[in-house]
């Protein structure tokens, strides 16, 4: 059987499974599946959320960054991690006593003021459809690998397909189909793994395996890896950073967005009490750390294969790293995985010096171009896109074609959860909290189901035609998504519940400072609406103002929304009695039970 | 209705307190082992690196899993304790 048909097969075994599933559900299900209080377990609870959260961005994307940046991505790793524990502690379980089923709901009530939940919404809407961006990009990459199709049809079949999923997922309750989402996706992203772990370290747990030795030279896996890097010009993988200001406030706006993204928080509210949305942040953690802990270890093992698949001669014991430089790979017996993702453009060679051989260096060193001339290399020839990484990781490796089938199955299954999930935020934002709350509260059933789907059709479509063009890889896209819900939405939460001070004018008043300057300093280096071509300055560390990253500008934000909140609120009148007295209700787990049905 | 209020009050001062101690710790593994104090922690090696990337790439994340069963653990007991529990 071919490659193909092999994927084709599990990927369609894989949707039969998730199709099967929501029917069984919605068949045998009590009625009030879908009301939260309905009592989905605590357990059950996490890993859905661990699916619903774990995006293109964490499957696809976020090892092949870290093979990149090495110990300076680590920010993606403890970002997406840590913000768990925020959410945990200062935001789930008293939104699950507040008990109800959208954020704009909880910001509109607590800040008595129908701007706030106006300006909740346009928060959500902006930081969920950059959100989007990231994940089309990424199943992109997906679709496109294993249709073997180019990038661009991959980004718009799989719109289509995220499309009719997310209208589908719609209608259902999916919460156990994330669950076998989550079955998938942990699998395919294990498996292989653990395989690559065993062949370069003969370690089973990758995640050890990683600070173990490597059996072909008998040094430890990371120093071999910073051997072999140095001599194409690359730094240490495990080489510190300078600017910690940059990497600090990177790591804080991941981990304030984590908290602050709607689709996450809306996860707390369907379990049967406050003390379960305590542990339920507890077990989503876990099953998001068996992929978290992995992708180290996918990224420094993928980054060392493709080295050593490029001058084989590196692999084991080096005498002489200057003949193995030499005697690089030949283009013309490349590896079929070379070829076949040279077909979706996102590998591509060109041979610069006319040798023959594929040449992988660092061109951008200026300390290492003397040697790079002295062995007649005439410029980086093989291009590989990072987002890549993992897909291809298994075909680096040489395993078994099953293999490869899994993981299209499980990016696959990653993009699609999430991106079903945000779909579902935004649409019910717009008809929920927009026109049915604000704009037309008689508006029938249908109509609302109506204004959701158009609502989701124009989402989709607006973030393909971004996604063509993505502001970044993936998983940086999304970590633009995290950084404008945390400095908008987040500190708004957080302050609701933990002050009574905070009133509606200083509660509208930082969101939209947190929002604007955000968004105001994300277009100044990446172009308005990411509009290629519109941006003011050019996006390198020299023209960025301290030296932080748009990336990170999250962490700044949040800060500027919380001082100005605080300020304009002291200077205006306090909340009225009913408002401080409805937060000190969600601060005590007593008499929460079941969500209001609305 | 006064010792209900003085009651809510005293837990509500020690889950912010339990929250507090929590943070303190997150911080530390994160910003602190993994980021701003890796290069005093480069004399600790850890297969072929240091430990400030191990906390970085693995030892943060453990961290975290720990801080959030503590806290509900504890905070269960607290719910007991004032009876503001469920």
């Amino acid at each position: 059987m071919s490659q193909f048909a092999i994927n084709l097969l599990f990927v369609g075994a894989s949707f039969a499974l998730y199709i099967g599933i929501a029917i069984w559900a919605r068949a045998g299900s009590t009625k009030d599946f879908y009301v939260a209080g309905g009592g989905v377990h605590p357990i059950t609870n996490g890993m859905a959320t661990a699916a619903d959260w774990m995006s293109a961005a964490s499957f696809i994307s976020m090892a092949g960054l870290l093979a990149s940046g090495g110990y300076a991505n680590s920010t993606f790793l403890m970002g997406w991690t840590g913000g768990y524990v925020i959410l945990a502690m200062l935001l789930a379980p008293y939104l699950r006593k507040f008990g109800k089923f959208t954020v704009p709901d909880f910001i509109g009530d607590r800040f008595y003021s129908r701007t706030a939940r106006l300006v909740a919404v346009i928060c959500l809407i902006v930081a969920s459809v950059t959100y989007v961006i990231g994940q089309m990009t990424g199943a992109g990459v997906a679709f496109s690998r294993f249709l073997e199709v180019s990038n661009t049809w991959g980004i718009w079949i799989a719109a289509l397909i995220v499309f009719l999923y997310a209208v589908f997922g719609g209608m259902k309750g999916i919460t156990y189909t994330q669950v076998a989402q989550y079955v998938v996706l942990i699998i395919a992203y294990t498996i292989p793994a653990v395989f690559i772990s065993l062949q370069l370290t003969d370690t089973v747990i990758p995640g050890i395996g990683m600070f173990s030795t490597h059996t072909e030279s008998g040094i430890p896996m990371l120093e071999k890896l910073n051997q072999v890097i140095n001599e194409l010009g690359f730094r240490d993988y495990t080489a510190d950073v300078d600017n910690k200001l940059n990497m600090v406030l990177f790591t804080l706006s991941l981990m304030v967005g984590t908290a602050g993204l709607p689709h996450v928080i809306i996860r707390f509210f369907t379990v049967p009490k406050v003390a379960d949305a305590r542990w339920s942040a507890g077990w989503a953690l876990v099953f998001i750390a068996l992929l978290y802990l992995t992708a180290p270890a996918v990224g420094s093992m993928a980054r060392l294969n493709l080295a050593t698949t490029v001058y084989p001669e590196m692999a084991g014991q080096v005498e002489d790293y200057e003949s193995a430089a030499e005697n690089a790979l030949v283009y013309e017996e490349r590896p079929q995985w070379i070829r076949t993702w040279e077909e979706t453009g996102l590998i591509t060679f060109e041979d610069k010096n006319n040798d023959g051989r594929v040449q992988i260096y660092n061109e951008g060193n200026e300390d290492f171009a003397e040697t790079a001339e002295a062995r007649g290399w005439n410029g980086n020839e093989l291009n590989v896109n990072n987002d890549i990484l993992v897909l291809a990781n298994p075909e680096i490796a040489n395993l078994p074609p099953w293999v490869i089938g899994l993981i299209a199955a499980g990016g696959i299954a990653a993009a699609l959860s999430t991106a079903a999930g945000l779909l579902l935020a935004i649409s019910s934002a717009i008809s929920h909290d927009l026109i049915k709350t604000m704009i037309n509260p008689n508006i029938s059933e249908k109509g609302e189901m109506l204004a959701a789907r158009i609502s989701m059709a124009g989402a989709i479509l607006l973030a393909t035609y971004l996604g063509l063009n993505p502001p970044g890889f993936a998983a940086q896209t999304v970590a633009l998504a995290f950084g404008i819900a945390g400095a908008s939405l987040f500190p708004a939460l957080m302050m609701g519940i933990f002050s009574k001070r905070i009133n509606n004018v200083g509660a509208v008043a930082g969101m939209l400072t947190g929002l604007i300057a955000t968004l105001l300093y994300i277009f100044t280096y990446l172009g308005w609406f990411f509009i290629p071509g519109t941006n003011m300055l050019p996006n390198t560390p020299d023209n960025w103002i301290f030296g932080i990253s748009p990336l990170s500008f999250g962490a700044i934000g949040a800060i500027c929304n919380f001082a100005v909140a605080f300020v304009v609120a002291n200077a205006t009148a306090e909340p009225p009695q009913e408002i401080q007295d409805l937060v000190e209700s969600v601060r005590y787990p007593k008499g929460a039970g079941g969500a209001v049905d609305h | 209705m006064a010792d209900d209020k003085s009651n809510a009050a005293e837990y509500w001062k020690a889950n912010v307190r339990t929250i507090i101690g929590c943070l303190v710790v997150w911080a530390f593994v994160s910003y602190g082992c993994a980021i701003l104090f890796r290069p005093l922690l480069a004399g600790i090696p850890v297969g072929g690196t240091d430990l400030g990337f191990w906390f970085a790439q693995q030892g943060s994340i453990l961290t975290f899993i720990g801080i959030i069963f503590f806290y509900a653990w504890k905070m269960n007991k607290l719910d007991e304790k004032f009876g503001l529990g469920e």
